[in-house]
């Protein structure tokens, strides 16, 4: 070490490429389109702040799941047990790049550090291409768009200094995956059932077919690691009865839970308000009724109304919102907005359009059915 | 009726000058006798159009998603190599040149089409309106709101659509004389050395400041997102791209400020033609209450003119040149307005509409002679 102390101490773990990259002055000299659009044209693994990742491999876990492998560009903060992350991928054929959200599948990463998502490939339906199946699909080498990790269905003790707290881990179908990584992060950092500290692992699939990582979670239940591993299939479905059975004191057990409404429905149930429940919810895209009705929510404002079959402009203005707009004819772009769930029916084209966490113009766009918008 | 005083006699001193570069039968062609369209037939026209906008929507692919980022690599080629050719002072005209064209491209072909959102289909924050903003002073936010709907939306409505003389010149008959518009060719003069300044300005409506139709606080957020644009801008342009080629700082900051200047005067001109040759119509605000897409098609039909050349030229004018087709169908992608041209061109001969088009050259010179004549009071009054 040089005894000539530098006057602004550097942001520590950051190379001095990345502090180059990340510089004012840099980001004066690119404004007013920022860094990250001229370095793309060069390497799209090069980044000063998007985060972008290359995929590595793609594994089959079952056949309608795979684990995609990827290394993320030296932005990707890394990510704690538990969290999701924003894939955008451009669909192939249509010069499209479609953003859903996946969990990180794998331990916790720290900055630069290879990723998995494991995910359960949907069908195409009305008309518009699947991203979890192009996503299944990618082959490797293609460069996915990514966020830094969300989400706060994490473990909140540090996995190296556990305490004597027993943890549940209940799952269904691709709900396993936040919970595998909670999982995987114990066992890599040391966990080894010393501590006193039982985790139990409840998972529930379709059939023993369907059932991922199979072989992994055999081989944890074999391990002397205090690890206990329950797998239900087909029939087997959640029971209060059980639960009670395997963790007598579950209401009192840090419980994380994931998974179809189905299953967190009935487990919200069984704990009755205890706050040593965590949930996250994995919705399916809803489709279309046909028909007007339903209702439409505007979750921002938290305003909600019966669908009128009004362009949800209209609607929004009828519950007293003021959604910035323009043109009211769907060629200005100003009252662009997200709509989080939903069909919606464009009323120029008659297009309708079902994907989730879509940006429609809300001036000619009328709800079919239940929708939701972020005003 | 107006009172203004008469100066006819200026006018024959004018005329002479631009008359050889006029095209007297095209002048010639009387607008309102193309406004005879019932409302059936106005249905009927906007139903063609409708067809052919389902048609491209349907359409939009790999091809176009292709075509903008393959603009977004040759724009940025031309702007890193600008900077770069700098350093080599006997290049500087080439520098400079590169630099323009970089601007041009930038503000016209990507900025101003990807602001409308003709990109927004493809999911890429970076080709996104929302996202976007463009290399000139004008904060991107606000010009959309100006442009994409004020212009877009009231096109050629008087008194709703402040793009007819940006509250500066006075560009149509209906505007009503005042002295001041004596001064319509300089004021015109200093709008092109100086248009995004002028575009930056055009939100804050000086004009209506000083007739008092607006108070001075409501333009503090405007004014406070123009102020960062312009430090911004100005701390790249004046600032730190010349201070790194070292001694040459005056030579770079001449060369950038050229190249704001020529994008300027071909911005300034590509646009004047798109709603100021003669023949251009406007509307009134009664004209236009309750109208039918019918009705708002035709308004965008009669109320642009089309420029002809070659492809390139079409892409140094971000498809303006194709107006018409951008005003009825601003959030196509660009690309795709030559295509259709021939067939809008076609619909528009059936139902007996002047489709206003013509040579850079004529179109500049029938402009620059409404400036003049638009200077002076109406003959009549």
């Amino acid at each position: 070490m040089s005894t000539t102390a530098p006057s602004p101490a550097p942001t520590p773990g950051l190379s001095w490429g990345t502090r180059v990259l990340r510089s004012r002055v840099l980001a004066a000299l690119a404004s007013p389109h920022g860094v990250d659009r001229y370095l793309e044209l060069v390497n799209p693994m090069w980044a000063a702040e998007e985060v972008r990742a290359r995929v590595v491999e793609v594994r089959r876990e079952t056949p309608s799941v795979a684990t995609v492998v990827l290394q993320p560009t030296s932005t990707w903060r890394g990510h704690r047990a538990g969290q999701y992350v924003q894939v955008g991928i451009d669909l192939p054929g249509s010069a499209k790049r479609l953003t859903r959200c996946f969990t990180v599948s794998s331990a916790a990463s720290v900055p630069g550090e290879q990723i998995t998502l494991t995910v359960r490939a949907h069908e195409d339906a009305d008309g518009r291409q699947s991203v979890s199946k192009a996503l299944g699909e990618v082959r490797p080498g293609t460069v996915l768009h990514l966020s830094q990790a969300q989400g706060a269905f994490t473990l909140d003790e540090s996995p190296a200094t556990p305490t004597n707290n027993h943890l549940l881990l209940l799952t269904g179908g691709s709900g396993i995956t936040p919970a595998m990584s909670i999982l995987r992060t114990l066992l890599r950092d040391g966990y080894d059932g010393r501590a006193g500290r039982k985790v139990t692992f409840l998972h529930y699939a379709r059939s023993p077919e369907d059932q991922i990582y199979a072989d992994e979670l055999a081989a944890i239940a074999a391990a002397d690691n205090d690890v206990t591993v329950h797998l239900r299939h087909g029939e087997q479905v959640f029971s209060e009865l059980e639960l009670r059975r395997l963790v007598p004191a579950y209401r009192d057990t840090d419980t994380w839970v994931c998974g179809p409404s189905g299953l967190t429905d009935l487990v919200t149930t069984a704990y009755a308000g205890s706050s040593r429940l965590r949930t996250e919810l994995f919705k399916a895209p809803r489709a279309g009724a046909g028909s007007a009705g339903g209702d439409v929510a505007f979750t921002r404002s938290g305003a909600e109304g019966t669908n009128t079959g009004a362009t949800l402009l209209e609607q929004a203005e009828a519950l007293g919102l003021r959604p910035e707009s323009g043109c009211r004819m769907g060629i200005c772009f100003s009252c662009t907005s997200r709509k989080t769930e939903g069909t919606v029916r464009n009323v120029l084209t008659g297009a309708t359009s079902s994907a989730p966490d879509e940006d429609i113009q809300i001036c000619v766009s009328a709800p079919v059915g239940d929708c939701a918008v972020e005003l | 009726m107006t009172t203004a005083p008469q100066l006819d006699h200026l006018d024959p001193l004018l005329d002479p000058l631009l008359d050889p570069l006029l095209d007297p039968v095209r002048d010639a062609i009387d607008v309102e006798a193309t406004r005879k369209l019932t409302a059936e037939q106005l249905d009927a026209f906007g139903a063609e159009l409708d067809a052919i906008r389902r048609r491209i929507l349907d359409d939009l692919g790999e091809e176009d998603a292709d075509y903008i980022r393959r603009v977004v690599r040759i724009q940025r080629g031309f702007e890193v190599a600008g900077r770069a050719l700098f350093y080599l002072p006997p290049a500087w005209p080439l520098a400079v040149g590169a630099l323009a064209v970089s601007k041009i491209i930038e503000n016209m072909e990507i900025g101003h089409n990807v602001m409308h959102g003709q990109y927004d289909w493809m999911g890429d924050p970076g080709l996104n309106s929302r996202m976007y903003d463009w290399d000139n002073v004008c904060p991107g936010e606000q010009w959309k709101y100006s442009h994409n709907y004020i212009h877009h939306t009231f096109t050629n409505v008087l008194g709703k659509d402040r793009d007819i003389g940006y509250g500066i010149l006075r560009m149509d008959e209906d505007q009503k004389w005042h002295p001041y518009y004596l001064g319509n060719p300089l004021y015109a003069l200093l709008l092109m050395v100086f248009f995004e300044w002028g575009v930056a300005m055009h939100d804050l409506e000086v004009e209506n400041l000083v007739a008092g139709k607006r108070r001075l606080e409501e333009n503090k957020a405007l004014h406070a997102g123009i102020m960062r644009k312009v430090r911004r801008q100005a701390l790249k342009d004046y600032v730190l791209f010349p201070a790194l080629t070292g001694p040459l700082f005056p030579l770079t900051l001449a060369g950038n400020a050229t190249a704001n200047l020529i994008r300027n005067v071909w911005a300034f001109n590509i646009i004047f033609c798109g709603h100021f040759p003669a023949g251009v119509a406007t509307f009134t605000e009664e004209e236009c209450e309750d109208e039918s897409r019918g009705h708002w098609y035709y308004r965008q039909l009669l109320g642009s003119a089309n420029i002809t050349g070659s492809p390139l030229f079409h892409l140094m004018t971000g498809n303006l040149s194709h107006q018409i087709e951008h005003h009825l169908f601003p959030d196509l992608p660009a690309r795709r307005y030559p295509q259709v041209a021939e067939e809008v061109r076609e619909i528009c001969q059936r139902y007996g509409l002047t489709y206003n088009t013509g040579p850079l050259g004529r179109q500049l010179a029938s402009v620059a002679r409404k400036i003049c004549r638009m200077a002076l009071p109406p003959r009549n009054g």
